[in-house]
């Protein structure tokens, strides 16, 4: 459980991490947390040389809500969004799923950025990302784009960051009326991987019919997915316990999940069912209160 | 209850006595083998098999030796050399230390390198294993298939070799179990496995080989349960190259977790010998945490239970049948003259005549082991066979489990009592333990919950363990290690002033020996448990023993302490009557002070008296207070428990919550209520670890699946329910101070209380078995197997 030799690099500024990573190129992996790539590099499933650590970077780490939205620098803390009140207050999701991260240690020095930028389907904010509806700015020596969290996934450990990119910023627009949000996931002991997880989140106008119904699942796809018709089957109604029923059924139908240790595809799927039932009538309840 | 004979001052028996250890453990200065660092030392790491059965064809040396760093590689061709390739098991049979030609595991340690630091020691490693050859063979991994015609030989090494079978044994009464079974009313039977599991220490195994080519002295710091017996094997096995026992020193310091997985010599602590020896400087070795994960194991039983009875509820008879997957070698970590351990403990608390047990152990392409988990040896696959199929019988003629096991208890007067298959019970009240049980959970109202939630669709269970344990090994007429007796010691060395260092052949690791020991001492002699400092674990001042597993340490060593104790006494009172000028007829003692009947102020303290030894002693008499003793136990111990657990499985997921768990455990007089308790908190947490988290799994080419912590599942607090503990005190008649030990019953009787609870959750569907670990994924697949997810769950009228 040693990883192989490599080059620590701690850039002060965002410019110098641009010139360090045109210098190094594909030899070099951006260090924001680790706890994702420190294990693979201890169990040498990646050798990269160079670590270019953002950790040190002024104006990575910093929550703020402007604009109607809820800015989150890419080096905010899991830890940090687990108990900061101006994310909770609105968002109480983010404390729903970081609690479910790993473990208090992880949570100290994985963030957000470092956890969405991984691309892996396993970890819990990518399905949060997509229900929140999401956008992420990715950030090069010259400029910065904006990329819809639906556009920002793409296949296995792969995402729409490219070489010379960094992750900078995640926003979450925050709805004007009612609305509420909710995550949980199935696991086998505290810290896992789900073996199914569900994010929700739901918008609803003054007589209570639903107007937006942003549902996100965690590792029962090859990449994280959205679950769209049961999104819709939501949207137009007054949630009842038929439609949360009907949305779950549709979730479960939906999601694509492997067989492995965790279970096969049906258990996962019924998993699915039961969790994303659940966090609809949480997501509501939240949004009504 | 626990009753004090001293005062707290005193601090013997039955005080909660806070733990002497604990302080340098919480300040961080405890000593672990990784924080030994010595001028010059080397570093060790081992690459390993990627396949689970292989013929070696080449190894590339000069690409590990390109690392910066690397010193040298040292394969099984080096070693023959020297003819340290194989190694003798704790079983009699062999082991490579490295192979010369096959593989016969994935893990299995193929060549080792050292280097000056430990991570150039792995990147050597990392170098090393492309350039390794190799031929693949189609392995066995599935027991069952190692017996068949087209099976290879896998042990063509050992001479008269014919199959893949290591042994066979059996005991109890076949022809007439037999019989009863032909006649009986009510058979039972299940199939079931005890799954390959791994102890998971928190300090992996580890040793610091220093030897010193002028003395010829060899001193090893190791993690080891065993110390003594570890320097003698090194000794049998180094001793043709010059390394005897009296040159050897074996230290094991704090130790972080044993579990039994401590006990044997791994391949790695010969490769670091060999390599101190050949280099003549220090070599550290420290496992990997995969590599610990994956290179051995406990366990591994495949039992077939059976049980015989009447309809109304009377046991007859009970056979089982094993299938011990071995791996490829019998590397148990088991003293005792049977292959299976005490796994004939297994006819359980039960009063029936009759039983046949037999087994048969299988080589695979697996990691040898057999450790004993936190068990003395098999007892844990015994008592979750005979508690399960004592289940199953209830479940068959339709009787409350607890009924049923009262009905068949043997009776506390019947004690001693002979067991079908040769054991003497020594002592046991199974009907106090039961009661309290039933009384602390209020077993019947839970029964009445659970039939409303049973129609409600929940889905409830209640499980009973009524165990009885065997520890202390053991009487020498049955137990030893490489014809070492299995006897413990004790040296009491009271100093002038009165106060005492107390050194054992046991070797504490997390057990608390320090106060504990501490405690019988101040009990027998009356010298406050704070005065007297323990030692343990250092080869060189230390007597001999045979290490601490298996509960045996307060049934041995601290017998021998108490037995010490006492010599010093009857010391003590020669002194006094000659101080006092009285006859010792006409001394009484209470603890700490011999005094005049009668006469209470006419009294000498224990520290006047111990003073006196070394400045005023009776002329004739030796001078000094010392005492050793041996302790040759004349029968093990038998403590028992009655656990019971409450589950409720979530209808929708099948997550298990263990709603409540109370165990009443009897291990006789116990020593320090704080620690034992301690003991059984931990014990059970690794109890309900195989019965709902952990296994060692394979895919069909020998694969470990599951190598990391990560998939591995070893519970935490957060998955530990709130245990209920209580006792019920039982003595031991024959141990000197009445304990019977405590360290593996919650680890022992554990897992049959959960399994039979989430079973007996599961009872209106039809299933009337699932094997551990039970999981919520198994018992999502065992109902849909019954076809009752084709609908949600609605509710079943009891």
């Amino acid at each position: 459980m040693i990883p192989a030799n490599f080059d620590y690099h701690a850039p002060s500024t965002l410019d110098e991490a641009f010139k360090l990573l045109s210098e190094l190129g594909d030899e070099a992996k951006i260090l924001a947390g680790g706890h994702s790539l420190i294990p693979m590099m201890k169990l040498r499933f990646a050798e990269p040389e160079h670590l270019v650590d953002l950790g040190g970077i002024p104006g990575l780490n910093t929550v703020s809500m402007e604009n109607g939205s809820l800015h989150i620098g890419a080096m905010v803390k899991e830890a940090e969004l687990e108990h900061n009140a101006e994310v909770t207050s609105k968002f109480p999701i983010f404390t729903d799923a970081a609690k479910l991260i790993a473990d208090p240690q992880v949570r100290n020095f994985g963030t957000l950025g470092g956890n969405l930028a991984h691309g892996d389907a396993a970890n819990d904010q990518p399905a949060v990302m997509l229900a929140l509806g999401a956008s992420v700015e990715i950030t090069n020596a010259e400029e910065k784009r904006t990329v819809d969290i639906n556009d920002f996934f793409y296949g296995f450990y792969m995402t729409a960051i490219q070489e010379g990119e960094i992750l900078t910023n995640i926003s979450i627009p925050v709805p004007a009326g009612k609305f509420g949000n909710a995550y949980s996931k199935i696991e086998r002991k505290v810290g896992d991987y789900a073996t199914g997880g569900v994010a929700v989140a739901l918008e609803l106008d003054d007589s209570g019919v639903c107007t937006r119904a942003g549902i996100g699942l965690t590792n029962v796809n090859p990449t994280p997915m959205r679950a769209e018709r049961s999104e819709a089957a939501l949207v137009g109604k007054v949630i009842d316990a038929a439609a949360i029923a009907e949305a779950a059924q549709m979730a479960s139908e939906d999601c694509n999940p492997s067989d492995d240790l965790r279970g096969d595809s049906d258990y996962k799927r019924r998993v699915i069912r039961s969790l994303t039932k659940k966090m609809i009538a949480k997501a509501l309840e939240r949004a009504q209160a | 209850m626990i009753q004090c004979k001293t005062s707290k001052e005193i601090g013997g028996m039955g005080h909660s006595v806070k733990r002497k250890e604990d302080d340098r453990f919480v300040h961080g200065k405890g000593t672990y083998v990784d924080d030994i660092q010595l001028k010059g030392m080397l570093f060790m790491d081992i690459a390993r098999s990627p396949y689970a059965y292989a013929k070696i064809k080449n190894i590339n040396k000069d690409l590990a030796m390109a690392v910066d760093g690397v010193l040298a590689v040292i394969t099984g061709k080096d070693l023959e050399q020297y003819n340290l390739h194989w190694m003798p098991t704790l079983m009699s049979d062999t082991q490579m230390v490295l192979p010369t030609d096959t593989v016969m595991h994935q893990g299995q340690e193929v060549a080792a390198i050292i280097a000056t630091s430990r991570e150039a020691a792995r990147d050597g490693r990392e170098a090393l294993v492309p350039g390794i050859e190799y031929e693949v063979m189609k392995p066995i991994v599935d027991p069952f298939k190692a017996l068949d015609d087209d099976a290879p030989l896998l042990r063509p090494d050992k001479e008269g070799q014919k199959d893949n079978q290591a042994w066979h044994w059996e005991v109890g009464q076949k022809e007439e179990t037999e019989k009863i079974f032909a006649e009986a009313d009510v058979v039972v039977k299940e199939q079931m496995h005890i799954p390959r599991i791994h102890v998971a220490s928190i300090e992996t195994c580890g040793i610091v080989a220093d030897y010193d080519k002028v003395q010829n002295h060899l001193t090893t710091h190791l993690t080891t349960q065993a110390p003594h017996a570890i320097r003698t094997v090194i000794a049998l096995v180094a001793g043709h190259v010059g390394l005897t026992e009296e040159k050897i020193r074996v230290i094991a310091h704090d130790i972080g977790g044993g579990f039994g997985g401590k006990v044997p010599v791994f391949p790695g602590y010969v490769i670091a010998i060999a390599a101190t020896f050949l280099i003549g400087k220090p070599v550290k070795w420290i496992e990997d945490r995969s590599d610990n994960l994956t290179n051995s194991f406990a366990r591994d039983y495949h039992i077939t239970a059976e049980m015989a009875g009447t309809k109304d509820g009377k046991i007859l008879a009970s056979r089982m049948k094993v299938l011990a997957d071995h791996g490829y070698t019998d590397g148990a970590a088991n003293p005792s003259k049977f292959p299976t351990g005490m796994f004939s403990i297994g006819t359980g608390s039960y009063d029936y005549k009759h039983a046949f047990m037999e087994a048969d152990a299988i080589y695979t392409n697996k990691p040898p082991g057999g450790v004993a988990y936190r068990c003395s040896f098999r007892v844990t696959e015994a008592v979750h066979a005979i508690e399960r199929i004592t289940d199953r019988f209830a479940l068959e003629i339709g009787k409350d489990p607890a009924e049923l096991r009262s009905e068949n208890f043997i009776k506390k007067e019947d004690f001693p009592w002979q067991s079908p298959t040769g054991w003497e019970y020594d002592s046991g009240d199974y009907q106090a333990g039961l009661d309290l049980a039933m009384k602390t959970v209020e077993y019947d109202k839970l029964r009445v919950e659970q039939k409303a939630k049973w129609k409600e669709g929940k889905l409830m269970g209640i499980g009973l363990s009524t165990f009885t344990e065997i520890v202390g090994a053991g009487p020498s007429k049955d137990f030893d290690i490489l014809g070492i007796k299995m006897f413990d010691s004790a040296e009491i060395r009271v100093h002038p002033t009165g106060k005492a260092i107390a050194r054992f052949g046991t070797k504490s690791q997390g057990q608390g020996h320090e106060t504990t020991y501490a405690q019988i001492i101040a009990e027998e002699l009356g010298i406050p448990s704070k005065d007297i400092q323990i030692e343990e674990g250092d080869t060189d001042p230390a007597p001999y023993g045979l290490g601490t597993y298996a509960s045996r340490s307060t049934p041995t060593a601290g017998a021998a302490a108490a037995i010490a104790a006492r010599k010093l006494r009857d010391k003590a009172k020669k002194i006094a009557a000659y101080l006092l000028e009285v006859s010792e007829d006409d001394l009484e003692w209470e603890p700490g002070k011999w005094f005049v009947k009668g006469a209470p102020e006419k009294a000498k303290t224990i520290q006047e008296l111990v003073f006196a030894a070394y400045t005023n002693h009776p002329q004739g008499m030796e001078g000094g207070f010392e005492a050793t003793h041996y302790y040759d136990p004349p029968n093990l111990t038998f403590p028992s428990g009655a656990y019971i657990c409450v589950v409720d499985i979530d209808p929708d997921t099948f997550e298990i919550k263990v709603r409540r768990f109370v165990a009443i455990d009897d291990a006789g007089h116990i020593i320090n209520p704080m620690v034992a308790q301690g003991q059984v908190h931990g014990g059970l947490t690794q109890g309900i670890a195989p019965a709902m988290y952990e296994e060692i799994i394979y895919d069909e080419d020998g694969n470990a699946l599951n190598g990391t912590l990560m998939d591995y599942l070893v519970p935490t607090a957060v998955e530990s329910p709130n245990w209920e503990t209580g006792h019920t005190v039982t003595p031991s008649p024959h141990h000197p101070i009445g304990a019977k030990g405590i360290g593996e019953s919650p680890t022992v009787g554990a897992p049959p209380a959960i399994a039979n609870a989430i079973i007996d959750a599961l009872r209106p569907y039809g299933i009337t078995h699932l094997d551990i670990p039970i999981t919520p994924y198994k018992v999502f697949k065992a109902l849909k197997e019954k076809g009752v997810l084709d609908k949600d769950i609605t509710g079943f009228e009891a």
